[in-house]
């Protein structure tokens, strides 16, 4: 795909899942943590049933860049590794795709919190 | 959630009803998506440069994307700048994985002043929590479920 049309495709696909997002909000009684939540499993499913990755293909950042993506690539990590090492891959697999997420806001999050100060 | 509450609060909650201000519920939508859509923007921007500067693939960047997008939302929270574009982008600044940074690093710095083990160690995963919890559990079931269908 040329890569102009997979800005206007992140940039629709993105804001449509953030629009998914904002819906559950306003329409239910859910608090954002149960949002979240249902964005992560939705994710997580979706790759289960090997529709993520056609989704990465089209939208690129527009697809990997929400939550959704955190429960995708948790799958995706499981099962490549389940692949070469039978079932236990399972679970040493689970955060081999998500390490980077995970770690970046662990330490630039400590980081911050070193420097800043709390505000409001 | 409702089927917990007991007579009163259902009472209450009638009695709530027709009395709260309705939900802008197309504002925050464009805007939910407006917001939403910038941040995907602005990482198949990042995306392209580790493409053409690293000689990534295009799913090898991926990763490397929101390392640098969490940085950014890490050092915009600390600054302050995220929380008031959060309160104009509501779902928009959230459902990105820049919002993810964004409660680790608020809930960090909210507890700063207990202490660093007890205060930012203990609370950094307060609000991120259930969804790493909920995420690594449907994952769980969801690769299990993939495993036994392909191999059995």
């Amino acid at each position: 795909m040329p890569h102009p049309i997979l800005f206007l495709t992140a940039f629709v696909v993105g804001g449509l899942i953030c629009v998914i997002g904002q819906l559950l909000l306003d329409l239910t009684t859910l608090t954002p943590a149960h949002v979240m939540t249902i964005l992560v499993v939705g994710g997580a499913v979706l790759d289960g049933l090997g529709w993520y990755d056609p989704l990465i293909k089209f939208a690129g950042a527009g697809a990997t860049v929400p939550i959704t993506s955190f429960g995708n690539a948790l799958v995706h990590g499981a099962m490549a590794e389940a692949q070469q090492y039978g079932i236990i891959g399972l679970i040493t697999g689970i955060f081999e795709v998500t390490s980077a997420g995970i770690s970046a806001a662990i330490i630039f999050g400590f980081l911050t919190a070193l420097f800043a100060r709390a505000r409001g | 959630m409702s089927a917990q509450l007991g007579t009163r609060q259902k009472q209450y909650q009638q009695f709530l009803k027709g009395r709260q201000p309705a939900r802008p519920v197309l504002k925050n939508s464009l805007r939910a998506f407006l917001a939403g859509g910038a941040i995907c923007l602005l990482g198949q921007g990042i995306q392209e440069l580790f493409v053409h500067y690293f000689h990534m693939s295009e799913k090898m960047a991926g990763n490397p994307t929101v390392a640098v997008l969490i940085m950014i939302s890490a050092i915009f929270t600390g600054l302050g700048f995220y929380d008031m574009f959060s309160q104009w982008a509501g779902a928009g600044s959230a459902v990105p994985v820049t919002g993810f940074a964004n409660a680790v690093t608020s809930a960090a710095l909210e507890h700063k002043t207990e202490g660093y083990v007890v205060g930012i160690g203990s609370n950094m995963f307060k609000v991120a929590g259930p969804v790493i919890v909920f995420g690594v559990v449907a994952a769980f079931f969801v690769g299990l479920a993939r495993y036994l269908i392909l191999h059995l």
